[in-house]
């Protein structure tokens, strides 16, 4: 039985501390002197409503950032460079390959794909995400909770103790959500992870801690930490009470910047 | 079914010639019947597959001279960037000049042989090709090299495994339009000057007034360069087997099988 941890060799999962962050936006500063530190190993949600710089905060730890500034550190202070991994909310599986050769895509890109360790251990986690009749298929012939299954598998393949994740299950429909997030909380343990996703619920579920950002510039308010580990039952009431309160949170927030209140 | 449509398709082609023929009671040295064309086509028989084996070559050489050059060219201007901004516009503008204007020069610098056709040929091609592979070596999905870089992919590794074959779909259009346009190249080169190729043999036949014969070669050609288009057609579908494709339902079927 795979997890998170067993994997094997996975470096000690640094903490990250995100300091000074700002990005600017056509004149106006979306966030600014923004700090954020993720516990190691653990999951931070950061959660906020959309066009709230929430990407574009993850996207700077991940060394992606377009436009945006800020020092990204472990708790040593030192860069993160080679040890983050990354899945955004297209699958953005390579459609001439086959799945097998897609989980396979980063040895791929560094020259190891023929390294038999790491072919045993695609073998293992296309088993472990449900995907092992279908290793042979083009993304095309596969569900869209199948493409993202895939898409998870090669987040692992990477290996890494940092794991960013930006709205991973925001395309899926319901059930298939519900499946994947339980799935992410037990492949992920042990890992550093930061979440990025705009559904409460998905937060309470599988966050450790859950920060909410909003506002303009951005603000992130204190960090809310659910008890028990995730992924969280859903049945829990104490979980629809902190829904609640996390919802009222965005609704502020909202109105905060000047929009109307949904009714 | 499709061997059955384009044999039916070419067979009603046939019925419309004979059909405006009669009709008109046009003189045979304008427009000659299918019978008479046919006859021809029996009667010089191996002198047409000659000029044929001639022409073919000089579109086949242009062909993959030009595809050649042009994907070069892509791969050069998309890697280095002051090459976009100096060499896309000269290409852009270079396609102003008819080609076919140039076809006189061609043949006065490379001669009455293969190679000035070769050259129209290439020429022709190469801007189709260029600009397709280029734009899609350009809008590689930003997110595959978001990913490609968090793992440590290398440039060239990039190119090999992201962005080049997401680019073949463009590059296949590019290689059908240049496909379809080859055989002209070649055939306004032979017009301009040659000694031999199927183009030549027709303006041979036309000053003898051997109408039936002129019919027979352009009819040749366009045989050639029908099963040209297809046979390129095949291959790059297989090079690009990903790709969604509506005007195959023969493959969607295979499907359910």
């Amino acid at each position: 039985m795979l997890n998170g941890t067993s994997l094997g060799g996975i470096a000690e999962p640094p903490a990250i501390h995100l300091q000074s962050a700002r990005l600017t936006y056509g004149g106006t500063a979306l966030f600014e002197a923004l700090d954020l530190v993720l516990p190691a190993g653990r999951t931070t949600c950061l959660l906020g409503p959309s066009g709230v710089g929430k990407s574009s905060l993850l996207r700077l730890i991940a060394g992606l950032a377009d436009g945006a500034e800020g020092v990204v550190l472990d708790e040593r202070g030192a860069p993160l460079d080679g040890r983050i991994a990354y899945m955004a909310q297209q699958d953005l599986l390579l459609p001439w390959l086959s799945l097998r050769s897609n989980v396979m895509l980063g040895p791929r890109l560094r020259g190891e794909a023929r390294d038999p360790r790491l072919q045993d251990r695609a073998r293992a986690l296309i088993d472990e995400v449900g995907l092992a009749a279908h290793g042979d298929k083009r993304p095309a012939q596969l569900s869209g909770g199948m493409r993202q299954r895939a898409a998870l598998a090669r987040t692992l393949l990477e290996d890494r103790p940092i794991v960013l994740m930006d709205e991973p299950f925001a395309a899926l429909d319901a059930i298939t959500r519900y499946e994947l997030q339980e799935l992410a909380a037990r492949l992920l343990q042990g890992r550093t992870v930061l979440l990025v996703t705009h559904d409460p619920l998905e937060a309470l579920r599988l966050g450790h801690r859950i920060q909410v950002m909003a506002g303009r510039p951005a603000t992130l308010d204190s960090p809310l930490e659910p008890p028990g580990g995730p992924p969280r039952a859903l049945d829990d009431p104490a979980l629809l009470g902190l829904q609640s309160e996390l919802l009222r949170r965005l609704a502020d927030a909202r109105r905060g910047w000047g929009e109307k209140p949904c009714t | 079914m499709h061997v059955i449509r384009p044999a039916v398709i070419f067979l009603g082609l046939i019925g419309l010639w004979q059909l405006v023929v009669s009709a008109t009671g046009v003189a045979a040295f304008i427009l000659p019947g299918p019978w008479p064309v046919a006859a021809a086509v029996a009667a010089h028989w191996s002198e047409l597959l000659s000029h044929a084996a001639i022409t073919a070559s000089e579109i086949l050489l242009g062909l993959l001279l030009g595809t050649l050059l042009g994907m070069a060219s892509a791969l050069f201007i998309s890697a280095v960037r002051p090459a976009r901004r100096w060499l896309m516009p000269v290409l852009v503008v270079s396609q102003a000049i008819p080609v076919f204007a140039l076809a006189p020069i061609l043949v006065l610098w490379l001669g009455y042989g293969i190679a000035s056709k070769v050259a129209m040929a290439t020429l022709i091609i190469y801007f189709p090709v260029t600009a397709a592979f280029f734009d899609g070596l350009r809008r590689t999905e930003p997110g595959w090299l978001d990913l490609a870089r968090t793992m440590g992919g290398g440039g060239l590794a990039v190119l090999r495994q992201v962005r080049i074959p997401a680019a073949l779909p463009a590059l296949t259009s590019g290689l059908r339009v240049a496909t379809a346009v080859a055989p002209i190249g070649a055939v306004v080169g032979e017009w301009v000057g040659s000694s031999g190729g199927l183009g030549y043999l027709m303006l041979h036949a036309n000053a003898r007034m051997q109408v039936d014969l002129m019919f027979a070669a352009l009819f040749v050609l366009a045989v050639f360069a029908v099963t040209l288009y297809f046979t390129v057609d095949a291959l790059l579908r297989r090079l690009t087997p990903w790709q969604a494709d509506d005007t195959a339902p023969a493959r969607g079927m295979r499907r359910f099988d």
